[in-house]
């Protein structure tokens, strides 16, 4: 009797510390949600607040129907992640794969060759003379693809792993003695057999191209090149660069003031939104992530 | 007898060569993106001059290491980063294990998990994202703090984009409330791993919940706290970009207490265009935090050999 009395005491501690929490993830995120929804003026004559003084949607309004800025921005962001992600899911798999066989010759080689990427690196001054003066990157698209995002020797040995525990060899080897190739085997044997992983390294490299803007901050200053996430950056230290840059597309027919704080909450909200949809979806991936991520290499 | 080893030897060739071109687009992305650039550390001995070009700028020896070393942004520079890192890894990982261990003893699935996607959802949030919030809570005029909270506790408004003494708390905490999700589950995924029986044993002896935890929950967590700790003490001189960037905004003012390395290393290479001491200070990092996680790996190996890295 006293241990259940305990234990309901218990429960209730633990529940009331996670419920603030959980207040603390909600507050925070409904602050931006809450800005984005408030009256322009009032925003900026009142301040932030969690109720909306004023509620207004014109910050949306003129989301939606005067700037095209923002909605290339969102396109390159949603371009980027695809072709990362696509990419990323085509080298990282088959680097991994070869490594997780034990009859491969140079497995020894190459995964300590994979593996010392995660012990050293020669810095970000070296890697952005190498991407700008030999390769050209700077303001171009491929500059917010291929630095740092495609791979990494994390999600390879997450996945060699994966391969080497879940997919047996004797599989492998009825495959060979069927005449099947090498090619032919790891596309219709282990890829099937690995969709947990994909989607989990698949996710994590998502969420990385679609967050990111330490590219951009480096090898983009060209704004037709921005992401959501370089264009947020840009106007979070510069209110007048979004007004510079939607006067082009407003033309001369302004009736609509830019409302030049609520709607940098707007787009924030939008660079979340999509990553908050896709969550209910894609957490049980998410979740195993990080615990197959706990074991070393 | 010798024919046939000769004939099979022939085909395990054969047989490996698909594999060899398997791991080639692989091996030139890591070839490219991460072995280059090792190679260009010879910058940190140059005195870089884009119009002489790379390599052609002439040599310096040492003197940018010297020079960089005189100055006061040196010191704390790694001052900074080293506190940050230690108050994290001490708070992250008390906070951490402490969440994990009421999650796993959260009665009922579904606010388990309610629970946990919860706290899981700032890890998900851009750093830009969180800087838009910050601003919204921390800015001058307009800020949830000085306009709403502050004043209703009577306290008078700061001005916290000046103010580097506050950082040190705001950085800890953000930390803090975008990480906890993460190494939450972490210690969370250990702990249902433990079996069940033990508990159900110390239950039949009586033991209340709080001895469990002390008893059965803590020491078998050790030894993955044991890695997790080495190995962030082996990343004490890296910092994360975006929280020192970000966050602060960019602030000069904020320096004295938001400056880390890699804030450093940009803002010599972006903002000031002094690429060689930049590229000193990177090379520093590198090469200390490189050996920082080799004599991490070896008290690892001491300890528990099953838990090392390499």
């Amino acid at each position: 009797m006293a241990n259940s009395k305990n234990e309901r005491i218990f429960q209730l501690i633990i529940n009331v510390f996670l419920m603030i929490m959980v207040i603390l993830v909600i507050i925070p995120i409904w602050l931006l949600i809450a800005g984005s929804i408030t009256d322009d003026a009032s925003l900026v004559s009142n301040g932030y607040s969690l109720i909306p003084k004023v509620f207004s949607l014109s910050a949306y309004e003129y989301l939606l129907f005067k700037s095209k800025d923002i909605f290339h921005a969102l396109g390159i962001s949603f371009l980027i992640t695809a072709i990362g992600t696509a990419v990323s899911l085509m080298i990282t798999p088959l680097l991994a794969y070869p490594l997780s066989r034990k009859d491969f010759v140079a497995r020894n080689f190459i995964s300590f060759f994979v593996f010392f990427t995660m012990l050293f690196n020669g810095g970000i001054v070296p890697s952005y003379i190498m991407w700008t003066q030999l390769f050209h990157i700077k303001n171009t698209l491929w500059a917010l693809i291929i630095p740092n995002l495609l791979m990494n020797g994390f999600s390879v040995i997450m996945m060699k792993n994966y391969f080497a525990q879940n997919i047996p060899l004797e599989l492998i080897e009825a495959s060979k003695i069927d005449g099947a190739g090498e090619l032919y085997i790891f596309r219709k044997v282990v890829l099937p057999l690995s969709l947990p992983i994909m989607a989990t390294i698949g996710l994590l490299v998502g969420i990385g191209f679609w967050n990111d803007w330490t590219n951009g901050l480096y090898y983009v200053n060209d704004s037709r090149y921005f992401s959501l996430q370089n264009l947020l950056n840009r106007i979070l230290t510069n209110v007048q660069f979004l007004a510079s840059s939607t006067e082009i597309s407003q033309g001369g027919g302004a009736n609509m003031k830019l409302p030049a704080v609520s709607i940098r909450m707007a787009i924030a909200v939008v660079g979340v939104v999509p990553i908050m949809a896709l969550y209910p979806f894609f957490q049980k991936y998410f979740v195993k992530g990080i615990t197959i991520g706990a074991v070393k290499g | 007898m010798s024919k046939t080893t000769t004939k099979r030897e022939k085909i395990l060739w054969k047989r490996q060569i698909p594999l060899f071109l398997m791991t080639i687009p692989g091996c030139i992305y890591l070839m490219i993106n991460n072995y280059i650039p090792i190679f260009g550390i010879f910058i940190a001995f140059k005195n870089i001059d884009y119009g002489k070009g790379i390599f052609k700028s002439d040599w310096v020896g040492l003197s940018n290491f010297t020079y960089l070393f005189k100055t006061k942004d040196a010191f704390i520079m790694t001052r900074n980063t080293v506190l940050y890192n230690l108050a994290f890894i001490i708070i992250g990982t008390v906070m951490g294990i402490a969440v994990g261990i009421m999650l796993s003893e959260l009665r009922g699935k579904f606010k388990s998990k309610f629970y946990q996607t919860m706290i899981l959802l700032p890890y998900l949030l851009s750093w830009v994202i969180v800087a838009y919030i910050g601003y919204a809570f921390m800015s001058n005029d307009t800020g949830l703090l000085n306009n709403t909270i502050l004043p209703k506790l009577g306290l008078k408004p700061v001005s916290w984009y000046a103010e580097p003494k506050a950082w040190p708390f705001i950085l800890t905490f953000v930390n803090i409330w975008k990480g906890i999700g993460y190494s939450s589950i972490l210690y969370l995924s250990t702990i249902i791993g433990i079996d069940k029986s033990l508990y159900e044993a110390a239950q039949v002896d009586g033991a209340s919940k709080w001895k469990q935890i002390r008893n059965i929950t803590l020491p078998l967590l050790k030894p993955m706290v044991i890695m997790l700790v080495i190995m962030n003490i082996g990343r004490i001189f890296n910092s994360d970009f975006g929280l020192f960037y970000q966050l602060p905004m960019n602030s000069g003012a904020l320096y004295p207490t938001t400056q880390t390395i890699d804030t450093y290393v940009y803002r010599g290479l972006m903002q000031l265009n002094d690429v060689s001491m930049s590229a000193a200070a990177g090379l520093y990092q590198s090469v200390v935090g490189f050996m920082l996680v080799i004599i991490a790996n070896s008290i690892v190996r001491k300890v528990s050999s099953e838990n090392a890295l390499f």
